[in-house]
C-alpha cells in the first residue's frame, strides 16, 4: 500500500491479545455442545452405548473450557466477574452464561447417566444440556465476528456455520473414537457429513471475503487451514472405507478428524491477527465505500457556518468552558 | 446536534453532567508532546520505550495501554509555499489570512509537516463498552468512556472491538487501559492534564456541543485561507460511531494520520450477527437429529 494510505505503515487496529487457550476453547466448546446433543438424541433413539460415550465427551469438553478461558484472562482470579452482569451487546457475556448453564446441566446429565444417581434431575438436565449445547457451539463465532477485525467481522453471516460444522465434526469424531464401530453409526454419519460441510463452508467464506480474505491465504492461518483440510480429507477417507469394521481404523480416523477440526479453529483465530495487523484491510474497503457513495465516512470538509467568526474560530481565544451551565 | 448516547444522560437523571470532550485542532499543533508528558505524569502511566523508530519525530508509535495521548508526525512534499502557484488575488487572500492568525504553523518551503495529538475518541456508540462482559467499561456522568480498574479481568474483548485500535492490555498488569478524559480531574472541576499543558490550544476541552460549534468556525476559516483538505473528523452524529466525544480538525485524509476513514461500531451489525449464530445453532440441531435418526442405529 502507498505511504499516504497509512501512518508509516502502522496498523490501525490493535491485534487481539488472546492466546492459545482461545482457539482450543473454540474446539472444546464445540465438542462439548454438539456431543451433548448427539448424546441426548442417541439416547432417545435407544443407542445407550453411544449416548454414554458422547456424554463423557461432552463432559470432557465442558470440563476443560473454564480452565482454558480463565487461564487466558489478564486477571484470572477475577474470572467470576464474567457473571457480574448479563449483556446482550456482549457475546462474551452471553457466552459466559451459556457456558455456565451448559456446564452445570452437562455435569448433572453425565453424572446421572454413569452413576444412576439423581435420576429425576438427570432426566431434566439431559435435554437442557443438549439444547444449550447448540448456542454454545456457535456463539464463539458471534464473539469474534462482533469486533472491528475485518476478516472476522465481514464473515459474520457464514462464520457461525463454519463453527457449527466444526462442532458437529468434533462431536462426530469423538463419538467414533469413543464408541465401538457397531454402536457408532450415527457418529460416523455425523462426522462424514460435517467433514464435507466444514471444508466447503470455510472455503465459501474465504471466497466471499474476496480481498479481505487474504489473511486466510498467507502465513499461519493458511498453514492451519491446509493442515486442517489434509487431516479432514485423510480422516474422512479412512472413516468411510474402514471405520465401520475396524476399531483401530475408527480411532485413527477420529483422531485425524479431531485434529482437522482443531486446526480449522486455529486457522480462523490466526486470520484475525493477520487482518488486524495490516492497515490496508481496514482503510481500503472504508475508503472504497466512501468513494462509491455507500458511506459518508467520518470526515467532512464543508463547514456548517457560512461566515466564520474569527473570535470563535481562533484557538487563541479558546475558552475553557468548565460546566458553564 | 445530537449528543445522547445509549445510557447518557438517561441513566444518570439529575446527576448527569454536560457531555465533556476534546476538540483537537491539529492545524496549530507544534508537536511539542507536552500532552503526552502531562498525561503520563498525571495518570502515573508506566514508561513505554520503543527505541528510535525513524518515523519522523514519533517514537511513541501509537495509542496503547501506556500511551493515552499520541502525537503523530507526517512529513509531506507540497507545492511550494503560500504564494507559489497562486494568482495574485489568491495570494493576497492567503496573506490576509496569515496576518489574521489563521494560517497553520505546519507549512512552508514546499514542505508540510503534519502533527496531530491523537486520543481515545470517547465514542457516542462505543464498541469497547458494549463488548465488555464485566461492566468494567462504563459511561460516566460526563458522557465519557472509562475502565473501572477494580473490575476489569483482562478478558481482552474490547481490544479488537475498538475500530481505532485505542484500548490495549498492559502485559505485566493484565488489565486494559486507555484515556479516562481525566475522570478524576473532571470530578474536581479541573481541565484534563493534556489540554491544560497544550501551549497552542490545539487541544481544547469543554462542553461537547460548544466545542463542535467552535470547530465549524475554525474549519470555515481554514477553508477560506486555502486549506482545501482541512476537515472535521468525528464531529457528526451520523457517522459510524455516532460522533466522537473527542473529535479532530485534520489537514489531510484521516488514514494519513493512522485514523480509519469510516470507523463503524460493530454493534450496528450485532442483530444480524446474533441471527446468524442462532440460525447456525438451529442448523446444528437439525444436523445432529438427521445424523442420529437418518439411518441405522
Amino acid at each position: 500500500m502507498s505511504p499516504s494510505d497509512s501512518y508509516h505503515g502502522r496498523p490501525v487496529l490493535k491485534q487481539p491479545v488472546w492466546t492459545w487457550e482461545i482457539p482450543c476453547y473454540f474446539y472444546a466448546g464445540g465438542l462439548a455442545g454438539a456431543s451433548a446433543g448427539l448424546a441426548y438424541l442417541s439416547e432417545s433413539r435407544g443407542n445407550e452405548v453411544l449416548a454414554r460415550r458422547a456424554w463423557s465427551a461432552a463432559m470432557l469438553g465442558i470440563g476443560v473450557s473454564p480452565a482454558l478461558l480463565t487461564s487466558d484472562l489478564g486477571r484470572p482470579f477475577r474470572f467470576l466477574n464474567m457473571l457480574r452482569m448479563f449483556k446482550v451487546t456482549s457475546p462474551m457475556s452471553v457466552g459466559s452464561w451459556i457456558l455456565t448453564a451448559s456446564g452445570a446441566t452437562t455435569a448433572l446429565a453425565t453424572a446421572s447417566v454413569w452413576t444412576g444417581w439423581f435420576p429425576r434431575a438427570g432426566r431434566a438436565a439431559r435435554p437442557a444440556a443438549a439444547a444449550l449445547g447448540l448456542p454454545l457451539s456457535t456463539y464463539t463465532a458471534a464473539l469474534v465476528a462482533n469486533t472491528a477485525v475485518p476478516v472476522w467481522h465481514d464473515s459474520h453471516r457464514l462464520l457461525p456455520f463454519v463453527f457449527a460444522s466444526g462442532a458437529a465434526l468434533s462431536a462426530g469424531s469423538a463419538g467414533v473414537i469413543a464408541a465401538p464401530p457397531n454402536h457408532a453409526a450415527p457418529a460416523r454419519r455425523l462426522a462424514l457429513v460435517s467433514a464435507a460441510l466444514e471444508v466447503a463452508v470455510k472455503e465459501l467464506m474465504e471466497r466471499r471475503l474476496a480481498e479481505q480474505g487474504e489473511p486466510y491465504r498467507h502465513g499461519a492461518a493458511a498453514r492451519f487451514g491446509r493442515i486442517g483440510q489434509a487431516c479432514i480429507a485423510a480422516g474422512a477417507t479412512l472413516l468411510a472405507t474402514r471405520g465401520g469394521r475396524s476399531r483401530g481404523a475408527a480411532i485413527g480416523a477420529g483422531a485425524l478428524l479431531s485434529a482437522g477440526a482443531l486446526s480449522a479453529r486455529w486457522s480462523v483465530f490466526k486470520a484475525g491477527f493477520g487482518s488486524a495487523a495490516n492497515p490496508a484491510y481496514v482503510v481500503r474497503p472504508q475508503r472504497a465505500g466512501i468513494e462509491a457513495g455507500e458511506a459518508r465516512g467520518a470526515a467532512r470538509r464543508q463547514s456548517r457556518v457560512l461566515n466564520p467568526d474569527p473570535a470563535r474560530g481562533s484557538p487563541a481565544t479558546a475558552p475553557v468552558e468548565l460546566f458553564a451551565s | 446536534m445530537k449528543l445522547d448516547t445509549h445510557v447518557w444522560p438517561g441513566s444518570y437523571g439529575e446527576l448527569a453532567k454536560p457531555r465533556m470532550g476534546f476538540f483537537t485542532d491539529t492545524s496549530v499543533c507544534i508537536g511539542c508532546k507536552a500532552c503526552e508528558v502531562a498525561c503520563k505524569e498525571w495518570n502515573q502511566i508506566p514508561m513505554s520505550l520503543h527505541g528510535f523508530t525513524g518515523n519522523s519525530y514519533d517514537n511513541t508509535i501509537a495509542l496503547d495501554a501506556d500511551t493515552w495521548r499520541h502525537v503523530a508526525f507526517i512529513e509531506q512534499r507540497v507545492p511550494a509555499d503560500a504564494t507559489g502557484g497562486a494568482s495574485l488575488v489568491e495570494a493576497a487572500a492567503r496573506g490576509e489570512a496569515i496576518d489574521g492568525g489563521v494560517a497553520t504553523y505546519q507549512q512552508g518551503d514546499g514542505f508540510r509537516w503534519l502533527m496531530a495529538s491523537d486520543v481515545c475518541k470517547h465514542c457516542t456508540d462505543a464498541a469497547c463498552l458494549d463488548a465488555c462482559p464485566t461492566g468494567a467499561l462504563f459511561r460516566t456522568e460526563f458522557g465519557t468512556v472509562v475502565v473501572q480498574q477494580d473490575v476489569c479481568n483482562g478478558c481482552g474483548y474490547c481490544v479488537p472491538a475498538c475500530p481505532f485500535g485505542v484500548i490495549d492490555q498492559r502485559e505485566d498488569d493484565g488489565r486494559v487501559w486507555k484515556c479516562t478524559l481525566c475522570y478524576d480531574r473532571l470530578k474536581d472541576d479541573m481541565e484534563p492534564a493534556c489540554a491544560t499543558a497544550c501551549p497552542t490550544n490545539s487541544i481544547q476541552f469543554g462542553e461537547l456541543d460548544a466545542l463542535r460549534a467552535r470547530a465549524e468556525h475554525r474549519l470555515a476559516q481554514l477553508q477560506r485561507a486555502g486549506q482545501d483538505t482541512a476537515q472535521l473528523y468525528l464531529a457528526d452524529a451520523d457517522d459510524g460511531i455516532g460522533g466522537g466525544g473527542a473529535f479532530f480538525l485534520l489537514l489531510d485524509e484521516p488514514e494519513v494520520y493512522g485514523l480509519p476513514p469510516d470507523p463503524v461500531d460493530t454493534r450496528r451489525d450485532l442483530a444480524s450477527i446474533w441471527a446468524a449464530a442462532g440460525a447456525a445453532a438451529v442448523a446444528l440441531g437439525a444436523g445432529l437429529a438427521a445424523a442420529v435418526f437418518g439411518g441405522s442405529r
